[in-house]
């Protein structure tokens, strides 16, 4: 198998902060790798230094074979960059917008005009190719972007965040678009702070967190991992919350986590749900909430890490069983 | 799309020349100024604080200070394009912060082409930007009664001498365009900077005229130097001195804020 993009003990520090704490990244040429993380876990760092953009401190990485620090200019030959804000000019229209790049590239003027009628027909912007992109909507924004870094036709393509923002309806035009490409053999590099969208899109899927990859595997594997469902008890009397904490922690064998009055934890196993309902009731606890759901990109993490996506506070369990 | 995706070059090459590097300064370039088709306000803003100042200054204050409107005018419209081009400057900054806020930049650093292009196709259209705004001054001037002391050379001297220190001077605004958050602060600076400046010169009034405290800065003030070399040019009177002294202004000015700017933005992007 070869790879597309190699990565190896990436390390990036900000003044005092450690954005990449040693990243190893391996992603097999026409596929799509889903790099999936909260805020601020190093996605968009990772992005930057595959995309020649930052120097990493430590580690190396390879895109298309190419060194991203020695090769950098054969690197930014065979790459597209979509950033997480649709770095389009906004003051030019998005036939001008797509010239530009075509121009850039070493298109001739004749070919950066066809290639961008091409790709404005691609993406349902013929109609507006003739006014300034700043009078486009988000996700007019979102395709230009997308077809601004598809002009000069890259091997590899840096997705960071493509739909952050985006309605449904947009979000699957994209995702349609990203299935096509690979179809046509292109390498993608998808961040995303979503797991149903790495679900879609992705063969592979690489969880990071605080700058490093904590978990790596196809959605399949990483579902079964945190072991797919989670159980949510809110008791109707907040006073009951530690009974219920014992209660749940003991039937599913794993810790809970409490955020305000509602108690969550991980589920394996068919017979927790009734050994629970069993319990609370055999210990008289009233129960205002009691749900048994697929796990999220939360659960993921709160199993793979202890600790909730949105916060870098140390484990909610801990924190909140003190008062109770 | 399909048959064309797997068309990229098979072998991409490992370095780029300097002509590749001006091909994409002059795409930037036109990149720059393609906009105003677009936005014809950008062209007003261009053309109507010049001109306006032109106008305000030589009929509110041209009798008071110089005795009579046509007077003032020969004094002051040499100072004016000085002051014309500090502001202008102003806009590299302000399109470079554009550029680094809204990840336009990062777009143009994914690509390959030239390091250097970006910066210097903003610097090429905003002398573009500049010669258009002196030569409204000047037709606005002439038309006003304003006459060229040394004919068509000193107009070109003149326009030579202030595009090298209006790109000198650039590079105080690429620095402040580089540090600040956000385009409009480049703009704050901008006014809080250069009004100051050109008012504190003898752009506007003879030294003379101002207190004795005042005088001492006023003769060292860049402006000062570079409006009364322009007036040499363009009106007549002493050239060789004052033009010297603005092109070592110029060289100190460049030496002490592109690697402060080249740095600063190293550290941004």
């Amino acid at each position: 198998m070869t790879y597309a993009i190699r990565a190896e003990g990436l390390v990036r520090r900000f003044g005092a902060t450690t954005a990449l704490a040693g990243v190893d990244l391996a992603v097999p040429t026409g596929t799509v790798f889903g790099l999936l993380g909260p805020n601020g876990a190093g996605k968009t760092t990772t992005v930057r230094v595959l995309a020649t953009l930052l120097a990493a401190d430590e580690g190396h990485a390879t895109v298309g074979g190419y060194d991203v620090r020695r090769d950098a200019h054969r690197v930014r030959q065979i790459i597209g960059l979509t950033g997480q804000y649709a770095s389009v000019d906004e003051a030019l229209t998005g036939t001008e917008n797509l010239l530009l790049i075509g121009r850039l590239l070493g298109l001739s003027r004749a070919g950066a005009r066809a290639r961008a009628g091409e790709l404005l027909a691609r993406f349902h912007l013929s109609d507006a190719a003739d006014r300034a992109a700043k009078t486009y909507s988000g996700g007019m924004r979102r395709r230009l972007d997308l077809a601004a870094s598809l002009v000069g036709r890259p091997q590899v393509l840096f997705l960071d965040e493509p739909t952050t923002g985006l309605d449904p309806r947009s979000r699957s035009e994209l995702w349609d678009t990203v299935r096509g490409l690979v179809a046509d053999g292109v390498t993608v590099l998808l961040t995303t702070q979503y797991l149903e969208e790495a679900d879609q899109l992705a063969s592979e899927i690489a969880v990071v967190d605080h700058g490093r990859v904590i978990a790596q595997g196809t959605p399949e594997e990483l579902k079964a991992k945190t072991g797919g469902q989670v159980l949510t008890i809110r008791p109707t009397d907040p006073a009951d919350l530690a009974t219920v904490v014992a209660i749940a922690g003991e039937a599913a064998a794993a810790s809970p986590e409490v955020a305000q009055t509602t108690v969550t934890v991980a589920v394996n196993n068919p017979g927790v749900l009734p050994a629970v309902v069993r319990r609370l009731d055999d210990a008289g606890v009233p129960v205002a909430e009691l749900a048994l759901r697929g796990s999220s990109l939360d659960e993921v993490f709160l199993h793979l890490t202890g600790h909730r996506a949105e916060s870098d506070a140390p484990t909610g369990a801990d924190l909140e069983r003190t008062p109770a | 799309m399909t048959a064309a995706t797997v068309t990229a070059p098979l072998a991409p090459a490992r370095r780029l020349g300097v002509v590749a590097g001006l091909r994409h300064t002059l795409t930037l370039a036109w990149r720059s100024l393609v906009q105003i088709k677009h936005n014809p306000m950008e062209l007003l803003d261009l053309s109507i604080q010049p001109v306006m100042f032109v106008l305000l200054f030589t009929y509110v204050f041209g009798t008071a200070i110089a005795g009579s409107p046509g007077e003032y005018l020969t004094f002051a419209l040499p100072g004016i394009i000085v002051q014309n081009a500090l502001f202008a400057t102003m806009t590299t900054g302000f399109g470079l912060n554009n550029d680094l806020t809204k990840g336009m930049f990062d777009r143009l650093r994914a690509l390959p082409i030239a390091r250097w292009a970006p910066l210097a196709g903003r610097i090429l259209a905003d002398t573009v930007k500049q010669a258009w705004s002196v030569s409204l001054l000047i037709g606005v001037g002439a038309i006003l009664g304003f006459r060229l002391g040394n004919g068509l050379l000193g107009l070109l001297g003149a326009f030579a001498l202030l595009l090298v220190f209006s790109l000198a001077a650039a590079w105080i605004s690429v620095l402040v365009g580089v540090l600040v958050s956000e385009p409009d602060k480049v703009q704050i600076f901008g006014f809080t900077v250069i009004f100051p400046l050109t008012f504190t010169s003898n752009v506007f009034v003879p030294t003379d005229r101002m207190p004795g405290w005042l005088q001492n800065w006023v003769e060292v003030n860049p402006v000062t130097i570079l409006a009364d070399a322009l007036r040499g040019l363009l009106v007549g009177g002493p050239v060789v001195g004052p033009a010297a002294k603005a092109m070592i202004w110029a060289v100190v000015l460049a030496g002490v804020f592109a690697p402060l700017a080249v740095r600063a933005l190293r550290r941004r992007v």
